[in-house]
């Protein structure tokens, strides 16, 4: 028997106020791959990514984690969530909330003691923020509060990292640093699954891609599935033309 | 009464005692509980609750007929948690915002609790009145009984909020995570929502409905221009808070006719608009001074660099300008002013009255400037990613 894959998404369905927002969606994410998830405003991404987490219960449908459902798995799955959804005037360090990634390991009533602290200033020495361990973090620019936000979710040392829009709007330096990580979590075998808006830089970061537009237009290999074609299917036809610009190109910088 | 025998009644009077110490307790449990009311943006759903509290207790007083604290105590509870249920409830359900929601539930509770108040008055019997306490407050009124049943419920709230301390701070700061670590966010959400009300209904014999939730916003937005530290600012706002409550009882003894619930209020409201203005990093008057000092140092670069620029214009750059042609060219600057500095530190000097021409140290500090500014514009990048 095969071992189970990371995870699984089995005629997914999930609605607010009746309109679908996500229309039966069957989907896997294999182990040691970069998978962006790509779609229009509305598509559906980021509810892709809760629907996963267990945050929104579907309509229909199932999501497994390594074979079993989330509730049992959530140790092995780290989350980062879009960085404009939380208060970041919020009055801690940077320090203090990448410990917050260990809270789960951690339990009820136990308070984060010198080991937690220690890892979370590893995690922040993996995505170059040491020095600012102490900032408060109303005080560090949009890409490093993106990288605390890393950091946090690698301090939960998981299996699968779920991450919505790592890449919006930060400095190339804070980019540089995500993409390191994400290279290396994959050589650790860790399956990493993004929700990416620039579609420029979908073959030169991911190997795999999700087209997203409420139904999952196709899904695999960047190489075989970001095609002009399916972006036009994915964005509507109009939007296709302008595509089909860069399509080719992307597929390829892979040579 | 002089000064002495003041100092001496706050430890003999009964009543004072009372008082000062059931205040200092309740603004205590209202200023901790209210910190985290702010940061979870709730601040408002505190003025929504304590009104809710109102029928609650005229409810309990027809049904019971009785007037101990204890039961209207119970009563103000349950129907300011109902409240602040309704409020999630619509706000989740419904399509009404939740700045709606909390005016509708407030001023439908509120409405509701007058009139039931009314009705009591008349068809109960004037003797009963004793409930229109809980509208504005009547402080003199707290007996030690009460004053220990605020202390044991107040404890309760606080040891709470030490032992869900790290799940409080989670759900605080980012509540879909805290969901994903597995944490029953639901729960404490409730559970933490239940200990604000609690704060709230403490208070509500002292400081009254209407003006209650001041206690919970107050001192809370007081601590936060204090510090950056959730810790430090849930002390601080329970520390800010029972000062208010023990100051506003001693002041409010000192004369006839200052009644102690707004009085109270004030005092928690002069911590917070003194804390706004001259916190540290973030009062307003340091943010003030800080952006005066700038522009008038960005107003003295640019006049500079402008008559800099104008001297290489002429064969003799100690040609003089006007003021007019300075101010033409940046309009938006206090040109005259910025010119009478730069003249007092020799840096520019004016020939003819009105004629402005830069010095030779004029120059040098020009180009000192534009240095300055080139290396500050480009924010320290030496942090660079490690392997």
């Amino acid at each position: 028997m095969k071992p189970p894959l990371p995870i699984v998404v089995e005629d997914l369905t999930v609605a607010y106020r009746e309109e679908p927002v996500l229309w039966d969606i069957d989907v896997t994410f294999i182990e040691g791959s970069l998978t962006a998830i790509v779609g229009p405003n509305g598509a559906g991404k980021s509810t892709l990514l809760k629907a996963i987490l267990g945050l929104l219960t579907p309509a229909a449908g199932s999501v497994t984690i390594f074979g079993k459902g989330f509730k049992e798995q959530r140790q092995l799955v780290a989350y980062v969530p879009q960085r404009g959804s939380v208060d970041w005037d919020f009055p801690t360090n940077a320090l203090d909330v990448v410990m917050m990634g260990r809270y789960g390991h951690l339990g009820w009533f136990r308070r984060a003691g010198h080991s937690v602290q220690k890892l979370a200033m590893e995690a922040l020495e993996k995505v170059g923020m040491v020095d600012y361990a102490h900032r408060q973090i109303s005080q560090l620019s949009g890409g490093q509060q993106q990288r605390v936000f890393l950091a946090r979710a690698l301090v939960q040392d998981a299996q699968i990292y779920l991450m919505d829009e790592p890449f919006q709007g930060v400095d190339v330096t804070t980019e540089k640093a995500i993409i390191e990580v994400l290279h290396t979590l994959r050589s650790r075998g860790k399956t990493v699954v993004c929700v990416h808006h620039d579609l420029e830089t979908v073959p030169e970061y991911f190997d795999q891609v999700l087209l997203l537009n409420v139904r999952a237009i196709a899904s695999g290999p960047v190489a075989d599935v970001f095609t002009t074609e399916n972006l036009g299917k994915t964005y509507g036809a109009r939007k296709g033309v302008n595509l089909a610009a860069f399509a080719p190109r992307s597929n390829g910088a892979k040579n | 009464m002089d000064i002495i025998e003041f100092i001496t009644s706050i430890f003999t009077s009964y009543t004072l005692r009372n008082v000062a110490m059931g205040a200092a307790i309740m603004g205590g449990v209202s200023g901790a509980l209210g910190a985290f009311a702010m940061l979870r943006k709730q601040s408002l759903m505190g003025d929504a609750m304590s009104h809710a509290a109102l029928p609650g207790i005229a409810i309990i007083f027809i049904l019971t007929q009785l007037k101990t604290a204890a039961a209207l105590f119970l009563g103000a509870f349950v129907s300011a948690w109902l409240g602040a249920l309704l409020v999630m409830v619509v706000v989740r359900y419904t399509r009404i915002k939740a700045d709606s929601g909390l005016g509708l539930v407030l001023a439908v509770f509120f409405g509701l609790g007058l009139a039931l108040l009314s009705w009591i008055q008349r068809s109960m019997g004037a003797n009963q009145a004793g409930l229109d306490k809980y509208l504005f407050g009547r402080a003199a009124t707290l007996v030690q009984d009460d004053v220990i049943t605020i202390a044991i419920f107040g404890a309760v709230a606080i040891i709470l909020v030490v032992i869900f301390w790290k799940e409080f701070k989670l759900i605080c700061f980012d509540v879909d995570f805290a969901a994903t670590l597995g944490f029953p966010v639901r729960f404490l959400d409730v559970l933490l929502t239940s200990l604000i009300v609690l704060a709230i209904v403490l208070g509500l014999q002292m400081v009254g409905v209407v003006l209650m939730a001041a206690m919970v916003v107050a001192p809370a937005a007081a601590a936060r221009q204090w510090t950056d530290n959730l810790a430090k600012m849930v002390i601080l706002s329970a520390l800010f808070g029972a000062l208010s409550g023990s100051l506003g009882a001693i002041i409010s003894a000192t004369a006839r006719g200052l009644s102690t619930g707004p009085i109270i209020v004030l005092t928690a409201s002069a911590f917070a608009v003194f804390s706004l203005l001259f916190a540290p990093n973030r009062g307003l008057v340091w943010d003030w001074l800080r952006r005066r000092r700038n522009n008038r140092r960005l107003a003295a670069v640019r006049v500079l660099e402008v008559l800099h620029d104008l001297s290489q214009n002429h064969t003799n750059p100690q040609h003089p300008h006007p003021t007019a042609t300075l101010q033409a060219t940046l309009p938006s600057y206090a040109v005259p002013v910025t010119l009478k500095r730069l003249e007092s530190e020799g840096l520019v000097k004016q020939p003819t009255a009105g004629q402005w021409t830069i010095t030779q140290s004029g120059i040098r500090r020009t180009y000192q400037l534009f240095n300055d500014e080139q290396t500050s514009s480009s924010p320290n990048q030496s942090q660079e990613v490690r392997a």
